[in-house]
C-alpha cells in the first residue's frame, strides 16, 4: 500500500525546497550559532573540564522547542494556504505517502543541521579522549527527539492554514512533552489521578528518554518510545488530512 | 468514460452539491456553467478525488473513486482553480516533479517534459521561479502539469480565468486540439467560451443540474430565440393595420413596438414555442409590398438562458 517511490519523489522535492528558499540557511546558521552559545556559555563546556558533549546535548530539547516548530509549521499549512494541497492530493499519491515524504524530508534536514555540528565533536576529540560511542548515542537521541517534535509539528500544521497558529500550538504541545516528566506537570495530576496515569504521563517525557539515550545507553524502550511517538503523530496527521482536505 | 451518479456534498449544515448526475464520453468537451457557489468546483473536486462525496458515485474509465482512487487519479489531469503550483520551484523543476510522481523516469520523462513545454509554449520562463511569473504563465504551468501525462480525462476549473484575449485564444485552441482524444470537463463563467470550445454544456444552480445539452440546444431555450425584428419604411398611419397583419400570422405570439415614428416602424415579433417565423414574415412583407429596411432573426443567447434558469 505504501509506495516508496512516491515517498522518495516527494521527499526529494521537499528537501530541495528547503535549500531553494532561505529556510535551510537561516535554520542551520541559527541552530549552529545557538547550540554553540548554549554549550560554551550556559553549559560551561570548558569549566566542566570533561571530554564529553553533555553540555552540548543538554540544551537540545530547548533549542528544538522553538526551532522545530518554525520548520514544521509550513509543512501542511503552506500547502493549504497556496492551494497546492489540492494539486498534491489529486496526484496519484496517497495521503500517508505525502505525510511520510514531507516528514522524512524535514527529519533528514534536521539531521543535516545536526551533522554540521561536527566541529564540536572534533573539538572535544582534540581536547581529550571522549567516549565516542556516548557521543554517537547523543546524536542519535537528539535526532530521534527532533523527529518527535517534527511529527507533532506535522500533525498541528495539518490542522490549519495559518502558519503562526501552527507554530504556537506546536511549541506548546512540545513543551508539554518536554515537561511531562517534571514536577510542575506531574504535581498537577498526582493529587487526583491514579498513580498509573501519573506514571504514564511521566513516561511520555522527552527529557527522560532523551537523557537516557545521551548517557550512552541505547535502550530499546527509548527507541521504541520515540519511533512510536512519531508513528502516532504522523498517523494522526494522515487522519486529519484525510477528513479535512479542503480548508 | 466519466460517470457521475447522484453526487452529493454537504459541508456541515450547508449542502454545496445536492444531486448531480451525468455521463461524459470520449471526444466530448463538457462546459460546466453556473453562478458562483453553484457547486461547480465542489463537483470537480469530487471527481478528481480531492473531496469525498457525502453520497453518490464517481466512476472514471471503469474505476470507482472511492475504492480505487489511485487508478482514477492516474487517468485524470486536473487544473485546480487558480492553478496552484509550488512558488519556489521553476516550471522546469515543477514539471520534473510532476513527471516523476506520474511515474516517468529517464528518457521517457525527458520526452514528456519537452513535449509539454512545446505544447504550452513555456520555453521562455523555464528557469524562472514560479512566484515571479505573470498570471498567464502561471496558468500555463498549471495546464502543463495537467496534460503532461496525456490523461484520458482532463478536468479544468476556470482554465482561462484572468487571461488576456490572446492567451484565452491559445488555451482554447489547445483544448480543441486535444478534444477528440479525451474527455474534457471545464468550468467557466465566460459563456462565449462554451460556444467556442464545448460540445456540451451543463448548467448547475444550487447544487443541481438545471440544464444539459449542446450549446445550440440551450440557446434555443432563450426566451427570444427565433424572435424576428422587422423595420419598415412606412407611414405611421399604416402602423395599426401592419401590426394587425403581423399579429395574425401563424405562430406569432406577441408583437413588441420598438419604435413607431414616421417612415420608421420597428417591431419585434416573438414566436410561439420559439419556432421559426421568419419565412412567414418575409412572405407577408413581400405580398404586401412593404419596404423592408431590416429583417433579422435573433438567435437565443446563452447569457439569457443562463439568467433565465439560474435566477
Amino acid at each position: 500500500m505504501l509506495d516508496t517511490y512516491n515517498i522518495g519523489v516527494l521527499f526529494k522535492r521537499e528537501l530541495n525546497s528547503y535549500f531553494a528558499t532561505p529556510i535551510a540557511y537561516v535554520f542551520i546558521v541559527i541552530f549552529l550559532f545557538l547550540s554553540g552559545i548554549f554549550t560554551f556559555y550556559l553549559g560551561n563546556f570548558f569549566a566542566n573540564g570533561q571530554a564529553d558533549l553533555r553540555a552540548f546535548f543538554t540544551y537540545h530539547p530547548w533549542l528544538y522547542l522553538f526551532l522545530i516548530p518554525a520548520l514544521s509549521m509550513r509543512l501542511w499549512a503552506e500547502e493549504r494556504k497556496t492551494g497546492t494541497i489540492e494539486l498534491l492530493l489529486t496526484l496519484p499519491i496517497s495521503v500517508i505517502e505525502a505525510v511520510l515524504g514531507k516528514f522524512l524530508a524535514a527529519w533528514v534536514f534536521t539531521g543535516i543541521a545536526l551533522l554540521l555540528t561536527f566541529p564540536m565533536w572534533i573539538t572535544v576529540n582534540y581536547l581529550g579522549s571522549p567516549d565516542n560511542s556516548v557521543i554517537f548515542s547523543g546524536y542519535l537521541g537528539s535526532w530521534l527527539m527532533a523527529g518527535g517534535f517534527l511529527a507533532i509539528g506535522s500533525c498541528v500544521s495539518a490542522m490549519t492554514k495559518n502558519q503562526v497558529v501552527a507554530f504556537v500550538i506546536t511549541a506548546v504541545v512540545s513543551l508539554l512533552f518536554i515537561l511531562s516528566g517534571l514536577p510542575m506537570v506531574l504535581d498537577f495530576f498526582s493529587g487526583w489521578a491514579p498513580q498509573l496515569l501519573v506514571n504514564a504521563i511521566s513516561s511520555f517525557s522527552f527529557l527522560s528518554h532523551f537523557n537516557a539515550i545521551t548517557k550512552g545507553v541505547i535502550d530499546l524502550r527509548d527507541l521504541v518510545y520515540f519511533l512510536s511517538l512519531i508513528a502516532f503523530w504522523l498517523f494522526a496527521a494522515t487522519l486529519i488530512i484525510e477528513t479535512k482536505k479542503a480548508d | 468514460m466519466v460517470e457521475i451518479e447522484n453526487l452529493k456534498k454537504r459541508f456541515g449544515p450547508f449542502t454545496a452539491v445536492q444531486d448531480v448526475s451525468f455521463e461524459v464520453k470520449k471526444g466530448e468537451v463538457l462546459g460546466f456553467l453556473g453562478p458562483n457557489g453553484a457547486g461547480k468546483s465542489t463537483t470537480m473536486k469530487m471527481i478528481t478525488g480531492f473531496l469525498t462525496p457525502t453520497a453518490g458515485r464517481v466512476n472514471v474509465a471503469g474505476f470507482d473513486i472511492e475504492t480505487e482512487p489511485q487508478e482514477v487519479k492516474r487517468r485524470i489531469g486536473y487544473l485546480p482553480e487558480g492553478a496552484p503550483a509550488y512558488p519556489d520551484m521553476t516550471p522546469l523543476e515543477f514539471l520534473d516533479f510532476i513527471a516523476q510522481i506520474r511515474g516517468y523516469q529517464g528518457k521517457e520523462k525527458q520526452q514528456r517534459i519537452d513535449k509539454t513545454i512545446e505544447q504550452i509554449n513555456l520555453q521562455s520562463v523555464l528557469n524562472q521561479s514560479i512566484e515571479t511569473l505573470s498570471k498567464g504563465f502561471k496558468r500555463r504551468v498549471g495546464l502543463a502539469q495537467a496534460i503532461l501525462h496525456d490523461p484520458e480525462v482532463l478536468i479544468m476549473d476556470e482554465p482561462t480565468d484572468g487571461l488576456d484575449p490572446n492567451q484565452k485564444h491559445e488555451v482554447r485552441s489547445l483544448i480543441q486540439s486535444m478534444a477528440a482524444e479525451k474527455v474534457i470537463i471545464l468550468s467557466t463563467h465566460i459563456l462565449e467560451e462554451v460556444d467556442a470550445v464545448c460540445s456540451r454544456a451543463i448548467i448547475i444552480a444550487n447544487g443541481r443540474v438545471v440544464a444539459d445539452g449542446t450549446p445550440e440546444n440551450l440557446e434555443a431555450r432563450a426566451p427570444l430565440h427565433n424572435a424576428v425584428t422587422l423595420t419598415l419604411n412606412a407611414e405611421q398611419s399604416q402602423a395599426a393595420s401592419i401590426r394587425q397583419q403581423l399579429l395574425s400570422l401563424k405562430d406569432v405570439k406577441k408583437l413588441e413596438k420598438l419604435e413607431e415614428s414616421d417612415n420608421n416602424l420597428r417591431y419585434r415579433l416573438v414566436p410561439e414555442r420559439r419556432c421559426s417565423i421568419i419565412s412567414e414574415v418575409s412572405k407577408l412583407s413581400h405580398a404586401q409590398n412593404w419596404s423592408v429596411a431590416e429583417l433579422h432573426v435573433a438567435k437565443g443567447r446563452l447569457d439569457d438562458v443562463f439568467r433565465q434558469i439560474t435566477t
